[in-house]
């Protein structure tokens, strides 16, 4: 059911991943071929979960039963910029300095 | 005076109530410890001088209550560890990642605010396997972490938690805060001649833990003794609304659930747990472990749960699926590292290159391509749908008996930088543990014998959901049965 991954699919599922690297090494620093054949080992070794039947099988959501808790919609944080902020790899003037996207 | 370091979390908490020692002696006798300990790499960052002063404010804290009559807290002036997957206000938090910089979070997890609130003094930041993914606690930017259990070269203290094992195990700390997504507190416990708790799903808030798999991700402890695990889950655990999955329920009575007597439990032991190539030795600790629980009046029913196998696999969808999600985050923008691209595009992906190690990224490009367009259904759907059937077999289970007894690792503690051809090989050291993490239940494991080399080998309980009583009270049957005194050799001093 499953294609074999090839280095082409590593290259898309890194860009998907924003793991690219240009200079044509794999993500993880190896070679590109390497960790095709190493996704496909892991793969094919997830494949056996073909053999169990989930026919009318719902997929496992919480282990206890409980029901989605709501609350209020109310504000109780915020109001702290500058602490936020402290984090920044760069912030200027109480916003964060990020690289031009719109030309 | 006795050595402080060797005292377990119940016994210094009683010895500061009685006024024997302060928590200014007990605290500085563990700074020693830690820093004689350097070279088992640990800590990812010290704290000592803030829990001196902590010390000292927990003494006069202590004074006063008793001058009031009223009770201490109770974890009151115990110097413990924190894993470094916990957000701790003001300190340094790195997931043992390159990715978070120097990421100082103006937030303190809940758990460990409970802790605190309960009089816990931090030693400091505790080393792990990298976004806690590995079982060997050497994918760390931080460097591997050195099991203080030694044969002729130095050995993986398992993981990811290996850094809270580790500094147990050397009595570098009371005991320390550490996380499960898979195995993760059992299996390096199992390394180290530790305790390692992993409750129910829910116990412990996620708020302020950094994620790995959200429906995986719990919290949980290792110590000294079973009954230092229970005291420590007890001040960790409770309601938290700013959990969604957090449990609106009670803690049960741990502490004294270890004391239990078991007579008249029914022990499984489920049939498919006897894997290929497993180490004679440790299925005659396992036989042992059997022989120890029906001598405590325990009785012993074979079970099956048909679906073990499938554990694994399913494991290796959800978990990266939920990761590639949840590390998403890591761009560079508002925290932690940032390498400067040509673009915005080119500047998330060469972050996100440098910041993750290869695990990490192999695990990101895992889950990345099984919830890629059109496979969603066929890999995490179908495998929380395996989950399901996972979770049928351990119903299915508590039909005839009240907890399981299998081993906590498929082997002993291996050599630091062991070459592997292949991960898979390193993803089986959670074969027995997977299964619990994904059916959310709780595990304890007991460190119940040494190998012929005389390294640690744990034995492990697994419990109904929410039935952590019955898990304790079994552990404290195992614990005083095995009888385990072995402590490691301080070839470090």
């Amino acid at each position: 059911m499953r294609d074999p991954i090839t280095m082409d699919t590593v290259r898309k599922i890194a860009r998907l991943s924003h793991l690219y690297e240009g200079d044509g090494s794999a993500p993880g620093h190896g070679r590109l071929d390497d960790l095709a054949s190493e996704l496909n080992s892991i793969m094919g070794w997830i494949e056996q979960l073909n053999e169990v039947d989930v026919e009318s099988v719902a997929p496992m959501t919480s282990t206890v039963d409980m029901d989605a808790p709501l609350r209020r919609d109310d504000i109780t944080d915020g109001g702290r910029r500058d602490v936020v902020l402290a984090n920044a790899p760069k912030a200027e003037g109480g916003f964060y300095v990020v690289p031009r996207s719109v030309k | 005076m006795t050595d402080l370091t060797q005292l377990t979390l119940e016994a210094a908490l009683e010895g500061m109530a009685a006024g024997d020692f302060t928590s200014g002696e007990i605290t500085e006798a563990h700074i020693r410890a830690c820093e004689r300990g350097r070279d088992l790499n640990a800590f990812i960052t010290a704290t000592f001088e803030q829990a001196l002063e902590q010390a000292k404010a927990s003494d006069a804290r202590r004074a006063s209550v008793k001058e009031s009559g009223g009770e201490a807290g109770k974890l009151e002036g115990a110097p413990l560890g924190v894993k470094d997957l916990f957000c701790t206000e003001g300190i340094k938090t790195t997931a043992a990642s390159r990715i978070l910089g120097n990421f100082t979070p103006p937030y303190e997890s809940t758990v460990t605010a409970n802790m605190k609130a309960e009089g816990m003094i931090m030693l400091g930041k505790l080393n792990m396997d990298e976004f806690a993914m590995g079982s060997s606690s050497e994918t760390s930017a931080y460097g591997s972490v050195v099991n203080p259990w030694k044969k002729h070269n130095r050995l993986v203290p398992g993981g990811s938690s290996g850094g809270s094992a580790a500094a147990v195990a050397a009595d570098m700390c009371l005991g320390a805060t550490a996380t499960d997504t898979g195995g993760s507190i059992r299996q390096p416990a199992g390394f180290t001649g530790t305790v390692g708790i992993k409750p129910t799903y829910g116990r412990c808030s996620r708020w302020g833990i950094i994620a790995f798999a959200s429906s995986l991700d719990q919290a949980g402890a290792i110590a000294k003794t079973v009954k230092d695990s229970a005291i420590l889950l007890d001040s960790m655990a409770g309601y938290d609304p700013k959990d969604s999955t957090s449990l609106n329920v009670d803690n049960g009575n741990w502490v004294d659930a270890c004391e239990t007597s078991v007579k008249g439990l029914r022990i499984g032991i489920p049939k498919e747990y006897t894997v290929d190539a497993m180490p004679t030795e440790i299925q005659s600790l396992w036989d042992q472990g059997i022989e120890w629980m029906k001598d405590a009046g325990v009785g012993i029913v074979p079970v099956s749960l048909p679906h073990t196998k499938y554990a694994l696999p399913a494991y290796y969808i959800i978990a990266p699926a939920e990761a590639s999600s949840n590390l998403a985050r890591y761009d560079g923008m508002r925290y932690g590292a940032r390498v400067e691209g040509e673009n915005l595009i080119d500047t998330y992906e060469r972050t996100r290159a440098y910041g993750f190690g290869a695990e990490v990224q192999r695990r990101i490009m895992i889950g990345t391509y099984v919830l890629s367009a059109g496979y969603y259904d066929a890999y995490y759907l179908h495998a929380q749908k395996v989950r399901t059937r996972i979770s049928e077999d351990f119903r299915n289970a508590w039909e005839v008996c009240d907890a399981l007894l299998t081993p906590t690792c498929p082997g002993a503690p291996f050599e630091i930088g062991r070459q592997l051809n292949d991960p898979v090989t390193m993803y089986l050291n959670d074969i027995f543990t997977v299964t619990a993490s994904l059916a959310g239940l709780p595990g304890i494991s007991v460190p119940a014998g040494l190998d012929q080399d005389g390294l640690p080998l744990g034995l492990q309980i697994i419990g109904r959901a929410l039935d952590e009583d019955t898990v304790f009270a079994c552990a404290g049957a195992l614990e005083q049965a095995a009888d385990f005194t072995a402590k490691p050799e301080k070839w470090w001093l």
